[in-house]
């Protein structure tokens, strides 16, 4: 896939713009996920939520351990991927596409332009 | 890191890619991919498992049987050759050491199989005995031990050349039961047992060949789908069995009739350590007990989480897992006795909520192991 549209968090998020603008997809990082090992439980933000940038908006229950979901923008959750409800597996098999979490309409987009690009999230976990 | 321990196998674990991690002074792989698939491999199938970071302590001597029998709450003083007896070890007052197996290899041979975590700790102790007629060797590095489990287990082994004509069938060896027989010159000790809840053996071989037996165990067990499991798969094997692990349900502050068990307790033999203060505990009553609980939904309770019954923290939870077995969220907790009430509404505290739980009996998962 094109990372084009995409930035990563330091909490190893990713954040993919849509076109459109406005709309951004959130998930974790093959890295992340690969940390977590399987993953059981997706605790989600409800939809309508407002979250600020960095907040802790949900969980993510693994086999050994439990980590924080965190909002790398500010703005509205608008969707969130019940898919995993059922199968929270896709985290780890598809973490860039059917394991998403959640889609949030930015509240400000300069949030996402200072976020990493893909080099540079490579670069913070050895992969370059 | 740079000072952890690697077993005869550790080569092989990380060049099939597993996520290796520090346990008890070991680097340990947790899992070669997916903890969930490898659960389901020995639930299934078959797994072998490198457990070689337990401790082994040699007791040898004509009295080797009464030594033990003071340093262990279970009664080992009628032990057949090649029996093996599940056992925990106490302080004066009564908490536990350590729980451990006692393999009576011979009528002069015991070989304690204790805790990686522990083996330090237990040798001293183990120390503070007399010892009259009989030696004590930490032989923890001398062996590498790897367990093969799961329903297809005993094809595997016989199935491996390794086991061939050593003048035991294994399909006659009972649980708990095992043997030693010599492969190329090399003592080699097989026991019944396991931490599965699976049809299961635990193979005993000299640690500079552990990496040449796992390979030939693998080999053998290709056609059974045999696959290599971590401590991850291991831990949510044993919590679904609710086998005790130490530093979770029994530790330096628990007794054994706390966290269950009572039967590998033996009050009647004449003494051992520990004896005066869990005469006393029985007695009186404990003051925790060991409980399950199934929580609502998916979140999973994490050791060290509190119970909660109208409001006021009861106990604490031990070990908590989502089981791949059952598809459930469960936890062993030790809680007051007094508040144990299988009527009763409990909750356990994840985080910031309070996640309704309702006591389910022990084990989770029935044992297969018979």
């Amino acid at each position: 896939m094109s990372f084009e549209n995409v930035r990563f968090t330091k909490e190893h998020e990713w954040v993919r713009l849509e076109k459109s603008g406005g709309l951004a997809t959130v998930g974790i990082t093959d890295f992340a996920s690969g940390e977590l090992g399987d993953i059981v439980y997706i605790e989600f933000p409800e939809v309508g939520r407002e979250v600020k940038a960095m907040d802790p908006m949900g969980t993510i229950e693994a086999v050994k351990t439990v980590a924080d979901l965190y909002a790398p923008v500010s703005g509205v959750v608008k969707e969130i991927n019940t898919a995993l409800n059922d199968d929270p597996a896709l985290v780890n098999q598809s973490p860039f596409d059917k394991g998403w979490f959640v889609k949030i309409e930015l509240s400000n987009r300069s949030e996402f332009d200072g976020l990493m690009e893909k080099n540079e999230y490579d670069k913070m976990v050895g992969k370059d | 890191m740079s000072d952890a321990k690697k077993t005869p196998i550790y080569e092989i674990h990380k060049a099939s890619g597993a996520k290796i991690v520090e346990f008890a002074g070991f680097l340990m792989p947790v899992t070669y991919g997916s903890i969930i698939e490898e659960h389901r491999a020995v639930r299934e199938r078959v797994g072998i498992f490198d457990v070689s970071h337990m401790g082994e302590f040699v007791v040898k001597g004509p009295r080797a049987r009464e030594f033990v029998n003071e340093i262990i709450t279970n009664d080992c003083s009628k032990l057949a050759p090649g029996a093996v007896q599940y056992s925990v070890m106490c302080r004066e007052n009564g908490t536990a050491v350590d729980d451990l197996l006692v393999f009576a290899v011979d009528d002069d041979r015991i070989i304690l199989v204790v805790n990686a975590s522990n083996i330090d700790k237990d040798f001293a102790h183990v120390l503070t005995f007399p010892r009259d007629g009989v030696t004590v060797e930490n032989a923890s590095d001398s062996y590498a031990l790897l367990a093969v489990q799961g329903p297809r287990a005993r094809d595997v082994l016989e199935a491996c050349p390794v086991f061939r004509g050593v003048g035991r069938e294994l399909d006659e060896i009972p649980y708990y039961k095992g043997f030693g027989f010599r492969h190329e010159g090399r003592e080699i000790l097989v026991s019944r047992t396991g931490y599965t809840g699976e049809l299961g053996f635990e193979v005993f071989v000299p640690s500079k060949l552990g990496a040449v037996y796992w390979e030939a165990i693998v080999e053998a067990g290709r056609p059974f789908g045999i696959q290599p499991i971590g401590l991850g798969a291991r831990d949510t094997l044993r919590f679904e069995a609710a086998y005790c692990l130490y530093g979770h349900e029994i530790d330096d502050e628990t007794s054994p009739l706390e966290a269950g068990l009572g039967w590998v307790v033996k009050l009647a033999k004449q003494s051992f350590r520990g004896a005066d203060a869990l005469r006393k505990e029985k007695e009186a009553g404990s003051g925790r007990t060991l409980v399950g609980f199934e929580l609502e939904g998916k979140n999973i309770a994490r050791p060290g989480y509190g119970v909660v019954m109208n409001g006021a923290e009861v106990g604490k939870v031990t070990s908590g897992a989502y089981s791949p077995t059952l598809e459930k969220s469960l936890c062993m907790a030790l809680i007051a006795r007094t508040a144990r009430d299988e009527n009763a509404r409990y909750a356990v505290a994840v985080r910031d909520k309070k996640i309704a739980a309702k006591m389910t009996p022990l084990p989770f998962y029935k044992s297969r192991a018979k």
